[in-house]
């Protein structure tokens, strides 16, 4: 990132035809994705496509088998989750964002604890950590009655707010959401994507794994979407209008097909 | 765990949703709390039940026989809230015993160089079983299952083998014994108690696991392992080496534990010791540890060898027949257990 036009022409994360299998199954495909800064990318697609695939590639958790992997235009092949964290890439992920029995300062920075003091005496800095954790859940907008109290019992929602909070105190520079709406109801589904807006207005690159085309065309600037392991389709925002979105997301003629099927037989 | 207040920066503000929790209330979310209200009840029933239970030296018993159980309850508690099992834990504290006696004894060695040499195999045998967990990812049940009944057979085998008998010779008159003797083994008089070191061993274990679990990243990194190891490492927690470490810290505490027998008696039986694993585990478990992972404190898995302490020692005191002690356990065991889950759901329910 020496220029601003670099960082322009340069995406944060970009995918070109990359593939993976497991033995002997083709999970995915020849697909191909670009994040930048400061935008959002949807990746679309129905169970079984190969988000979840997709996702675990970028999160370092699996290894591409083919095509190129590029961070800030650098070729890489991801070890394991700490390097893509070291990378910048921080992942939160669906239903294993947190660990629920522990408070949510402990949750808020674990794998990355601040500490004090040296030898043997080498401790955790609570009092940093509760009130750094306060801080940072505020400046996103999160207002916690109290982070002392186990994560487990905070709502589906504020629990993926946390996660994306901690992300965006981390310093990472894209931010990857594993169906962060999938489990939420209208309002709830709302506020998480007001965190994500804010984490994108914070600068970073956001890759958004939905399969609702609506919440993805609410905060999106490009959808890729996936159809059992390959790309069906990639657009910009000024590209492609909702209602193209979503008949492509269900398949379209399939979605025809099923309305024959479940039709009453009344009719005949 | 929160005892200490925060600075006041204008951020600590009260926030007006909180009711304000009594120093009471957060007493009650402690994990150990079943635990000492148990501990007073059986303190209460052998105080009335045996007269000479008050005895200044029938508590230096009690507190005897609740430390040589303690020292392995809590490594065992750490680990259990790092989500996993050691059932070799029992035997490998006579095995810890059987090597550094019989190494002193054939090398005719200064008896310090057996302590090395068993503390060096003691951890290589916690080393093995962290090892061949995170490898084959089974469940920590079978792999120590395995470990255990290697080890019973290990000690009986090779005893056999090198010494003859099922027991190892005396080192009691070797060289370098009296002084290991004095830091494994010997008693110091408080106030006219004759309390043994053993004691001091635990308590100084049980603070120390305290700090790590609560004030170190490597303590976070335990909750979290046992709590969501999947959410851990997608955080970059080092999961694998997190379990093998507390493997090792169970390994060390046998080491402790063997040392303390092997230079309390000059002898080991190589039998001995079958059996204990479970002991750990139900004293963790009493202490308000969860048995799948993820909660519990290494106070508790004090308090739960207390009790364990207070029954065996009380029985006696009270003349009654020993055979009651386990019945007494069970009972203890799933009365501990019902009044944690209760006490939790309610404090949970309350928040």
């Amino acid at each position: 990132m020496t220029t601003s036009t670099k960082t322009e022409s340069v995406p944060l994360v970009e995918l070109d035809d990359v593939s993976k299998y497991y033995g002997n199954i083709r999970a995915l495909e020849g697909v191909s994705l670009e994040v930048r800064s400061g935008e959002i990318t949807c990746v679309l697609g129905d169970n079984g496509a190969g988000k979840s695939t997709l996702i675990k590639i970028v999160a370092g958790l699996h290894r591409h088998d083919a095509g190129t992997f590029r961070i800030e235009g650098e070729e890489v092949t991801l070890a394991n989750p700490r390097d893509a964290l070291d990378r910048g890439i921080a992942t939160v992920y669906q239903d294993l964002a947190v660990v629920p029995l522990m408070p949510v300062w402990r949750n808020f920075f674990l794998g990355s604890e601040p500490t004090k003091g040296s030898g043997p005496f080498k401790r955790l800095d609570v009092d940093l950590m509760r009130t750094t954790t306060r801080e940072a859940l505020l400046r996103m907008g999160i207002d916690l009655r109290d982070v002392d109290q186990p994560i487990g019992t905070l709502s589906g929602g504020e629990r993926q707010c946390v996660a994306i909070a901690r992300a965006v105190h981390f310093g990472a520079k894209v931010l990857v959401l594993d169906e962060p709406t999938a489990a939420l109801g209208v309002k709830q589904s709302g506020v998480v994507l007001k965190y994500v807006a804010a984490a994108r207005d914070e600068g970073l690159g956001v890759v958004l794994i939905t399969h609702n085309p609506h919440h993805a065309y609410l905060v999106g600037d490009r959808f890729v979407l996936l159809k059992r392991g390959v790309m069906a389709g990639s657009h910009t925002k000024d590209s492609v209008t909702l209602d193209e979105l979503t008949r492509q997301m269900a398949g379209g003629t399939e979605l025809e097909d099923l309305r024959h099927e479940l039709e009453r037989p009344s009719a005949t | 765990m929160s005892s200490t207040a925060p600075p006041s920066d204008g951020l600590d503000h009260v926030d007006e949703r909180l009711l304000r929790t009594t120093p009471l209330k957060k007493l009650l979310a402690r994990p150990e709390l079943g635990s000492v209200v148990g501990a007073i009840a059986v303190f209460a029933f052998f105080s009335i039940a045996a007269d000479s239970f008050l005895r200044p030296a029938s508590l230096g018993t009690v507190l005897y026989a609740a430390s040589t159980i303690g020292i392995m309850a809590v490594p065992v508690a750490l680990l259990m809230i790092g989500g996993e099992f050691d059932l070799s834990a029992g035997v490998l504290v006579t095995s810890s015993a059987l090597v550094s006696s019989m190494f002193s004894y054939q090398m005719t060695a200064n008896v310090w160089v057996g302590v090395g040499v068993s503390l060096l195999v003691t951890l290589a045998i916690g080393v093995f079983n962290g090892f061949m967990l995170t490898r084959t990812k089974l469940p920590s049940f079978i792999i120590t299952l395995g470990t255990f009944l290697m080890l019973t057979g290990l000690n009986l085998g090779l005893t056999k083998l090198i010494s003859g008998t099922v027991s190892t010779k005396t080192i009691a008159d070797m060289e370098g014994f009296p002084s290991a003797r004095k830091l494994f083994a010997s008693q110091v008089t408080v106030g006219g108690v004759e309390l043994k070191v053993t004691i001091l061993w635990w308590l100084g274990l049980v603070a120390l696991a305290t700090w790590i679990l609560l004030r170190t990243r490597f303590g976070n990194w335990i909750f979290a392992v046992g709590g969501g190891a999947d959410a851990a490492r997608a955080v970059g927690v080092p999961v694998y080496r997190t379990k093998i470490g507390l493997y090792m810290g169970v390994a060390f505490c046998a080491w402790i534990s063997g040392q303390h027998l092997l230079f309390s008696f000059d002898v080991v039986q190589s039998g001995e010791g079958v059996g204990n694993e479970l002991i750990y585990i139900i004293a963790a478990v009493i202490g308000g540890c969860l048995i799948t992972g993820g909660y519990g404190s290494a106070i508790g898995s004090a308090v739960g060898a207390l009790i364990f302490g207070m029954t065996s020692k009380g029985i006696v005191y009270a003349e009654w027949n020993p055979d009651w002690f386990k019945f007494f356990l069970g009972a203890m065991l799933l009365l501990a257990t019902l009044l944690n889950a209760w006490i939790r759901k309610r404090v949970e329910a309350t928040k």
